[in-house]
């Protein structure tokens, strides 16, 4: 999808990407950096608007420095910023954009139909959008991206400015983008948690530099752990005690809850987490927990934030530098 | 999506089609281009916009047209040996109508785009800074054509209906088209580039305005104060400092215009390619600077 090779960017002043070279695969990825790490200079160079001081990239197999006009043909951009004129209809301003992209009249109005439709927008897409809500503003904004079916969408901070419940249709909505329609997905984010449930792949940079990239089940799998509560019985009086010590028996790694904030703010001590090895692990919670004669409350599996994996990833940068 | 499922019992007919994929024509940069020339272009007449910015260019546009009909009505009528106003003439008698036109419009054209900063999304799209300038300025000056030219061929159908002679008034109607052409040219350049100054439409709207008046008021002044003084040169050269009265000149010695600077005093012919030096220079020096204002204003 996606292809750099030491791409450089400096400004007279700063370096806002440095010797970037990263491979992306179709499926939705994740960008993450802090602002100013360089995701948007990195958008526009990949849009072919903006030229790299050095190094080379390819959008699609096409050369960004060359071919940018095939490229923007193809790929389908959601700005962060506002950028809808609030006297025009989400209808008329898609099917504006969708020609803009160079589909004929009809084919444009068709597809602002069916794509507002996807994102969402109903009956109030006639309505001038200067009276629309953040949520709605950014469902026309990501439905114009996509109105002239796109291979690759680029999305700069689609969650911005969204309560809750809106982030969450949001981030559910990307995901569709690329199961549902087919469509590779590049989305910038500054927050890690959201990226974690919607991305495949994550890629991190940080001062124009390539920290991490890396698919998130590697982030997560490594450290998965599962979370085992279980009830005492009158054979075993502390039966979290009992338990901890049949899966130490058993060879796995046992940590009493008390560790885990979350755990401890609920005000249950009886919560163990234990690190999965394999899907074996399962079954030998299981049968430690039948054979102790105990009730099991819940046995569920705790991801660790992609966000843990990063501070560490930074302490150990801090300690080598 | 829980859209999706909180409006599914009203309108569940449409909601199981899936995504659908489109392999249809990809027509590319010009049809692009093209488009945000026809968008601009009606955008500019209120079309396919709120019905209360129809109201403005429209009542222009019919302020514009009024006259000509009286004109041609009267010629008709009273079987007038010519037209009561020659075609070159026309536009110099309504320029507060292209200017208020123009004043209103050219910030609708650029300054929205800068405001809502839409024209990032113009630029991820298949289209290039060259192909924004070009629509933008082709559609205000083809709406500026539009608003000069269309009373210039009432007059002329008129002219025919009265059946002064044929020769004469295509003649005539020819160097009015010419001369509008370059009217329109020249006050696109000049709106846009001040209109492309600032985003806020306001502004915009007042710069234009104040651009056009304040520089034919400060030239017909000292053209006045020149005819006093007898200094029958200094009227000729001072048309050079504003749109209008440079349009005067040009048309005065090219397009036998006879001249509206106090007494008629144009420009001889000489001076008259001077005019056309200036006329062209500025319309391709804001075409230049309106290339320069959009450098930057990318993603």
């Amino acid at each position: 999808m996606i292809a750099t090779e030491s791409l450089s960017k400096r400004f007279p002043r700063v370096t806002a990407l440095d010797r970037l070279s990263v491979d992306i695969t179709p499926g939705v990825t994740g960008l993450v950096g802090a602002n100013g790490a360089g995701k948007s200079t990195l958008i526009k160079i990949l849009l072919g608007l903006s030229p790299a001081t050095e190094g080379r990239a390819t959008v699609l197999g096409l050369d960004v420095a060359t071919e940018g006009a095939a490229i923007r043909e193809r790929v389908g951009y959601m700005p962060e910023h506002d950028c809808l004129p609030p006297d025009v209809s989400a209808t008329e301003f898609v099917v504006h954009m969708a020609r803009m992209s160079g589909l004929p009249v009809t084919a444009a109005r068709e597809r602002t139909a069916d794509t507002l439709r996807h994102v969402g927008l109903y009956e109030e897409r006639y309505r001038p959008m200067g009276g629309y809500s953040t949520g709605m503003k950014q469902r026309v904004k990501l439905a114009q991206a996509l109105v002239h079916d796109p291979k690759l969408v680029l999305l700069d901070e689609p969650t911005n400015g969204l309560d809750p419940v809106g982030r969450d249709e949001m981030l559910g909505l990307i995901r569709r983008i690329h199961t549902d329609f087919g469509i590779s997905v590049l989305v910038t984010s500054h927050l890690l948690g959201e990226l974690e449930r919607t991305c495949d792949h994550v890629v991190v940079i940080d001062g124009g530099k390539l920290l991490r990239s890396s698919s998130t089940s590697d982030f997560t799998q490594a450290t998965a752990s599962l979370a085992v509560e279980v009830t005492d019985s009158d054979a075993h009086p502390d039966g979290t005690a009992a338990l901890a010590a049949a899966l130490t028996a058993a060879g796995l790694t046992v940590q009493p809850a008390g560790r885990a904030a979350e755990f401890a703010a609920a005000g249950s001590g009886h919560v163990l987490l234990v690190d999965v090895t394999g899907d074996d692990t399962y079954d030998t919670v299981r049968d430690a927990v039948a054979g102790l004669g105990l009730g099991l409350v819940r046995m569920e599996q705790r991801r660790h934030r992609i966000a843990e994996v990063f501070q560490s990833a930074e302490r150990d940068s801090a300690h080598a530098a | 999506m829980p859209p999706e499922t909180a409006s599914a019992p009203a309108q569940d007919v449409i909601h199981n089609i899936g995504y659908r994929n489109y392999s249809g024509a990809r027509l590319g940069r010009s049809y692009a281009r093209r488009s945000l020339f026809s968008q601009s272009l009606r955008g500019a007449y209120g079309l396919g916009r709120s019905a209360k910015s129809k109201v403005l260019p429209m009542i222009l546009f019919g302020v514009m047209c009024l006259p000509a009909a009286i004109m041609v009505a009267v010629a008709v009528s009273a079987k007038l040996s010519k037209l009561p106003v020659e075609y070159t003439r026309y536009a110099i008698i309504m320029q507060v109508v292209i200017a208020l036109f123009l004043a209103a419009q050219a910030p609708q054209s650029v300054s929205r785009d800068l405001r809502f900063r839409t024209v990032p999304l113009y630029f991820s799209r298949p289209i290039e800074r060259v192909d924004y300038v070009t629509a933008k300025f082709a559609a205000m000056f083809s709406a500026l054509f539009i608003l000069t030219a269309t009373p210039l061929l009432i007059l002329y159908v008129g002219a025919l209906l009265a059946k002064l002679d044929f020769a004469d008034q295509t003649k005539g109607f020819a160097q009015g088209l010419v001369s509008v052409a370059l009217l329109s040219l020249l006050f696109a350049g000049i709106g846009l580039v001040v209109a492309a100054l600032t985003p806020r439409r306001g502004f915009g709207v007042a710069a234009v305005i104040a651009v056009l008046t304040i520089s034919y008021g400060v030239v017909s002044t000292v053209q006045g104060i020149a005819l006093q003084r007898d200094s029958v040169d200094a009227i000729g050269w001072m048309g050079l400092f504003s749109p209008i009265t440079l349009v005067d000149g040009v048309q005065t010695a090219f397009l036998s215009a006879s001249s509206a600077f106090p007494e008629g005093h144009g420009p001889s012919t000489a001076a008259g390619f001077v005019y056309l030096l200036v006329l062209l220079a500025v319309i391709a020096g804001s075409y230049g600077l309106l290339m320069r204002r959009y450098r930057k204003v990318g993603l």
